[in-house]
């Protein structure tokens, strides 16, 4: 098992893809296929960018099993109220100029449910998410 | 190197080195956007499956020891009916005011029967680009694949992203494909006694007629570099432009030697245009973690300024690049005046497969080992040694990173005394050894000596 673990800080959009891109090439230097490895960086990219825009600052833990990959992505921050919604594409909290840069479209949650097989979130206002995924590294059928 | 994928034999490649100009210096290593260079031996090594012919290291080498094979006039000899392809950067090595028809003509000078502009395929590119965005069933952004260096990246970096590159050929090889079939139909000659050679601004291109990129087969014969002929050229340019038979290409096809031009040409509203290969790079990497959803096309060209910065070209790309604006602003309103316009259909080349490309093979390079538990092992492995590496990567050592060495070191092809920094500090600890082990006395000699020793120095 290969351990990967990344400070990710709130607001701090130059370094915004770092953590997942390094996830992504340590899959492709072990032979994860293509498609797979892109999952995960989506999924991870995703979770990454959450914790840019509406957290403190987080943790992203890639535990890499040669068959399977799975992220853990724990933030200090606002919490979700509501999860059903927030589960629905196009549904964002992200302040107007967030989304002016392009960010915060409202898929960031559904997109990392596609992305992965396995998919947990658990939440608690003002204190903090954590995300969970597993993503196998057999292919779709 | 049991076991690791890179080494694949029998690749044709147009970058060669010549080995008595190379001095070992680092140059090149570390300017490669694949990684391919290490320096073995005092000389730069290729890892043939990793280049992808972009020729960086051919314009970094301050020796000029990195080349690009590519045939010569001599080779016409070969066949009994020669046409030139010219590719539009050929026209901006020259002020715009010396007409494509001068230059045409010259080309004739040096022994082509007829030249056919490469610029004609780019119309039929252009249009089958259009047709092919107003899909619903494909993969976006839609990534060009008129730059064989790019395509080659996505084939060996980006193996994710291949259903993202356009799956339609390159201009000069729908060019070559309409010259062969039309002129020996209308000739009656043998398709393979046409000789079809383009007048490339880039090596990518050599290897692509080589080893053609989704085509079975090139219809391209050779390749001739822009450099190699252009004091040629030059010398045949006629004073006047004289009469030029055949389709001349309208601006929208000649307009693809800059960069920007292929989506000016196919009028793509959320385009991007990204130029220079580390930065295309960059580009296809936030394509890979999802990010550019809403942009439709990425015209990624490998070299700076597109074609006109080929490493084959002879004029500065700030100056090729200037003219051909001008040039592209005059053959505008000259086109309006006169009446041409670019291609309208592309019926007559549907049939001869456009559309139809074989796929683009992945290439992967960066798996570390076929065996997935062997690959985690040396994951750790150079994880591990490259916390002792000084990270300054200097490329001393012959890798072009401290992450590179690490990665050589994992897979056994280097070692850490490969590190100059490593180096001296086991040679400075051996040192240290040494004076310990020097003032360590045998017992039969007595301290008291010693001490008097010293007093007595001073």
């Amino acid at each position: 098992m290969i351990t990967l673990e990344m400070q990710l800080d709130g607001a701090s959009f130059e370094t915004a893809g770092e953590a997942s891109s390094r996830v992504k090439k340590v899959l492709q230097q072990i032979g994860v296929p293509g498609d797979v490895t892109r999952r995960v960086a989506i999924a991870a990219y995703e979770a990454e960018m959450n914790v840019i825009i509406h957290a403190r600052r987080g943790i992203m833990t890639a535990l890499i099993y040669p068959d399977r990959t799975e992220l853990t992505v724990a933030d200090e921050g606002p919490g979700i109220a509501d999860i059903s919604l927030a589960m629905q594409e196009g549904y964002s909290t992200a302040p107007d100029s967030v989304r002016e840069m392009g960010f915060g479209a409202g898929m960031g949650l559904p997109n990392m449910a596609r992305c992965s097989d396995e998919f947990d979130i658990e939440t608690v206002i003002g204190e903090g998410t954590k995300i969970r995924m597993t993503i196998y590294h057999e292919k779709r059928p | 190197m049991t076991g690791v994928s890179p080494y694949m034999p029998g690749y044709f490649h147009s970058v060669r080195l010549t080995a008595h100009h190379c001095k070992g210096c680092v140059n090149c290593i570390k300017r490669c956007p694949t990684e391919a260079i290490r320096i073995r031996g005092g000389k730069a090594q290729i890892t043939e499956a990793r280049c992808i012919d972009c020729g960086e290291c051919i314009r970094r080498c301050p020796n000029h020891a990195k080349t690009a094979y590519t045939d010569c006039l001599d080779d016409l000899a070969r066949y009994k009916y020669n046409v030139a392809l010219p590719a539009p950067s050929l026209y901006a090595q020259f002020p715009p005011h010396t007409p494509v028809n001068c230059i045409t003509s010259a080309l004739n000078k040096l022994g082509f029967d007829e030249v056919f502009e490469v610029a004609q395929g780019a119309e039929i590119v252009t249009l089958a680009i259009r047709d092919y965005l107003k899909r619903s069933d494909i993969k976006r952004p839609v990534i060009s694949s008129a730059c064989p260096a790019v395509v080659r990246l996505v084939q060996v970096k980006f193996p994710e992203l291949i259903e993202h590159l356009l799956p339609i050929d390159a201009p000069v090889e729908v060019a070559a494909r309409i010259v062969r079939t039309e002129r020996s139909r209308e000739l009656g000659i043998d398709p393979d006694e046409i000789g079809l050679w383009f007048i490339t601004p880039c090596p990518a291109k050599m290897t692509a007629v080589r080893q053609p990129l989704g085509s079975e087969k090139s219809n391209i014969t050779g390749a001739i570099a822009i450099s190699k002929i252009y004091g040629e050229l030059l010398k045949a340019l006629p004073s006047s432009a004289e009469q030029c038979s055949g389709r001349r290409a309208s601006w929208v096809g000649v307009g693809w030697a800059v960069a920007g031009g292929e989506t000016t040409a196919a009028q793509i509203d959320h385009s991007l245009i990204v130029h220079e290969i580390h930065s295309v790079a960059e580009v296809l990497e936030q394509v890979a973690l999802g990010k550019l959803k809403h942009i439709d096309y990425i015209e990624a060209l490998a070299c700076a300024s597109g074609c006109i910065g080929g490493p084959l070209t002879v004029e500065s790309r700030f100056v090729a690049e200037q003219w051909m604006k001008k040039r592209l602003k005059d053959m505008r309103s000259e086109d309006t005046a006169k009446g041409i316009v670019a291609r309208q259909g592309y019926d007559e080349v549907a049939e001869l497969g456009v559309n139809e490309r074989r796929a683009i093979e992945p290439r992967p390079i960066m798996r570390l080992d076929d065996d997935i538990f062997k690959a985690m092992y040396k994951v750790e492995v150079m994880d591990k040694t490259l916390g002792k590496l000084p990270g300054l990567d200097c490329g001393s050592c012959g890798s072009p990173s401290c992450k590179a060495l690490a990665e050589d070191i994992a897979q056994g092809t280097a070692s850490e005394t490969d590190c100059i920094f490593r180096l001296r500090e086991k040679v400075r600890d051996l040192a240290q050894e040494m004076v310990d082990i020097a003032q360590k006395l045998p017992p039969s000699l007595g301290k008291d000596n010693s001490k008097t020793g010293r007093e007595d120095d001073k």
